[in-house]
């Protein structure tokens, strides 16, 4: 006879888990001080706060741009403030998506040359690449004649197309992204909205999201302020 | 993907990159083209003569007999008599000798009076002997044997009669018309001046001249080649002297048993003794030339790594976004060197063209005008070096804009606002 052990669940690793966080340029100078975050894989964080808060440099030390003076940082259970700046590097390329606020392509690049670049510093295959890129161009509403043209000839609504086809080009699991509808207009916002959070979790990817524009809280599970992030108050 | 960055970005910015690109082959080509000019210089006039001991002239500087007698540079001050060359030739330790009597011309092409004894002993570059392409050498008075150029750029034939021309002005309105020469020979080219020399018998120079005193006809008194045939054509002097000796141990001695000869001031040289001593007075003009020609090229580099320093700060975006989607800043700092690597080695190319080209343009100038027989070949081992050097010149000053790149991509973050 034997004896059945309980099913256990297996704990979920948190897409985003930091602790204690602190980070400054220089010693006498503004400091972002983090006592805790924690997301768990697939959610969508707005994040909102006033100028000079800290949203840019929460991104930063997010994708491993910046390094954390102390404290934890983990994406995807990966100790990021451990790291050295080339693991760094590679796990940015590899597990982190990056879409701006605008401007967010290469402009002598063609529309499928800037879409391939995330996947050649990921370092995957070219020719499995070229078809993902070309399936999510078209699936973006980017037609195959579009896809050979140089950036600087589409539209600001078409070039954030663009730029969310390459930050989900390698399969990241997270995906920050800046203030990426300040350029578009309502009707392109809404549109950007839904197709960058469509992909999104079609590829189960954690979305962070920075914007002024409340009128966009609607579209996320939960919200963060800044400045209450570092009174050590958790999103909502 | 790192080369079709680098090559788009240049082609993205090309109003300034063609700019930077045309300074640097500029200073290129002034560069090799200094270089080259010097070597195939000093090569052309080494190779001019060889195996000639001695070169006897009326006194005078030891440069200047050089370049008239081997070079066709310049004019003599003063002849050799008939008899002191003479006297020259039985010298015991004379092996041969070949009188040389200069002064006309043809079509700007110098004439050259000889003897036989310069198609046997007179040798070029490492020792070789003079070879005829077509014909035979000159037996008869109006005869004449042309330099390979000569017969090429005039177009002339075995057989055809051409005219002299007193004085070796490049157009002349003194000619020897009723003395007419038949070519008999046309030698093979030598690189050499002998290519753009036309060929004669001493005793030629003689006829042409007896009816002519103090450069111009005798008034009155026109002789025809028959009857020129007739008269005494022993010549009365002669411009120079190139001698070989039975001995190269004796040549100190009967140059200086020639240089103190009683009977008649003359100068006896030792080509390569000469020849070095107009390389030590080039030597200065040399280096200062390459000096020059260095620091023009240090500007047009220093020019580049300028322009691209300045070109960072339009970039910054381009390198924030090249950031975020997972390139180190090492990438950028490579991506930066390639460009500069890519505008240098094109600048070197179109500066290879450009000076072959150039080279291709002047030859026929700089060989009728200054007796420099240059060489088309610019590809020669200091060629590359100079080419490794200029590329790693410039790589090492591209470090400057790539560091930039660098820092900027650590400083700069994700979020560059333009």
């Amino acid at each position: 006879m034997t004896v059945e052990q309980p099913v256990t669940d297996k704990p979920k690793i948190p897409a985003i888990e930091l602790k204690q966080l602190r980070f400054f340029y220089q010693q006498d100078s503004w400091q972002l001080y983090l006592p805790e975050l924690r997301l768990a894989a697939g959610e969508h964080l707005f994040v909102r706060g006033a100028s000079g808060s800290g949203k840019t440099t929460l991104l930063n030390l997010l994708s491993g741009i910046a390094r954390p003076v102390s404290g934890e940082l983990y994406i995807n259970g990966q100790p990021l403030h451990q790291l050295s700046s080339s693991k760094r590097d590679t796990l940015r390329a590899q597990q982190i998506g990056v879409v701006f606020q605008q401007l967010n392509l290469i402009p002598y690049l063609s529309v499928l040359d800037n879409t391939l670049l995330s996947a050649h510093f990921a370092g995957k295959p070219k020719v499995e690449s070229l078809a993902r890129a070309r399936e999510l161009l078209s699936r973006l509403g980017l037609p195959d004649a579009l896809q050979q043209s140089r950036a600087s000839a589409l539209s600001v609504g078409q070039q954030q197309r663009v730029a969310i086809a390459r930050a989900l080009l390698p399969r990241p699991t997270l995906l920050i992204a800046d203030e990426p509808t300040s350029a578009l207009d309502s009707d392109n916002r809404d549109a950007f909205m839904r197709v960058m959070l469509a992909e999104a979790d079609a590829n189960g990817c954690t979305v962070i999201f920075v914007s002024h524009d409340q009128s966009l809280l609607q579209y996320f599970q939960r919200q963060l302020n800044m400045q209450k992030l570092q009174q050590g108050v958790q999103p909502c | 993907m790192l080369m079709k960055l680098a090559r788009l970005s240049l082609w993205n910015r090309r109003g300034t990159v063609l700019m930077t690109w045309l300074s640097l082959t500029i200073s290129i080509v002034l560069l090799l083209g200094i270089d080259h000019l010097r070597t195939e210089a000093k090569n052309s006039f080494t190779s001019t003569v060889s195996g000639t001991d001695l070169i006897v002239g009326a006194r005078s500087g030891q440069l200047n007999l050089l370049l008239y007698s081997v070079f066709r540079l310049g004019n003599a001050t003063a002849n050799i008599s008939w008899d002191s060359y003479q006297r020259l030739t039985k010298h015991p330790q004379v092996s041969w000798s070949i009188p040389v009597s200069l002064g006309d011309s043809h079509r700007g092409y110098r004439v050259m009076g000889t003897s036989t004894a310069y198609f046997e002993h007179y040798r070029y570059a490492n020792a070789q002997p003079l070879v005829l392409t077509q014909g035979q050498q000159f037996n008869g008075v109006f005869e004449t044997v042309l330099g390979a150029e000569v017969a090429a750029k005039l177009g002339y034939q075995l057989g055809e009669q051409i005219v002299l021309s007193h004085g070796v002005g490049a157009v002349s309105f003194s000619q020897h018309k009723d003395k007419p020469f038949t070519v008999t020979g046309i030698l093979a080219p030598t690189g050499t001046p002998l290519d753009q020399t036309v060929h004669v018998s001493l005793e030629a120079i003689e006829a042409i001249h007896l009816d002519w005193q103090q450069g111009a006809p005798m008034p009155g008194r026109q002789l025809t080649a028959e009857q020129a045939l007739a008269q005494d054509l022993t010549p009365k002097s002669i411009t120079a002297v190139l001698v070989g000796l039975k001995s190269r141990m004796a040549t100190f001695t009967v140059q200086r048993q020639i240089n103190e000869f009683k009977a008649e001031p003359l100068t006896a040289i030792l080509p390569g003794v000469a020849l070095a001593e107009l390389w030590q007075m080039l030597s200065m003009v040399e280096n200062l030339l390459l000096l020059i020609s260095l620091l023009v090229l240090l500007a047009a580099l220093v020019g580049m790594i300028t322009t691209l320093l300045a070109s960072m700060k339009e970039r910054q975006r381009e390198m924030a976004i090249l950031r975020a989607t997972g390139a180190h800043p090492w990438y950028l700092f490579v991506l930066i060197q390639l460009e500069v690597l890519l505008i240098t080695l094109l600048s070197m190319l179109a500066a290879a063209l450009l000076l072959s080209g150039s080279l291709f343009l002047l030859q026929d100038s700089l060989a009728a005008n200054y007796g420099l027989f240059i060489g088309l070949n610019i590809i020669k081992v200091t060629t590359l070096y100079w080419a490794a050097g200029i590329v790693l010149l410039a790589m090492l000053l591209a470090v400057i804009p790539a560091v930039s790149a660098y820092r900027k991509a650590l400083a700069d973050g994700l979020t560059v606002r333009l």
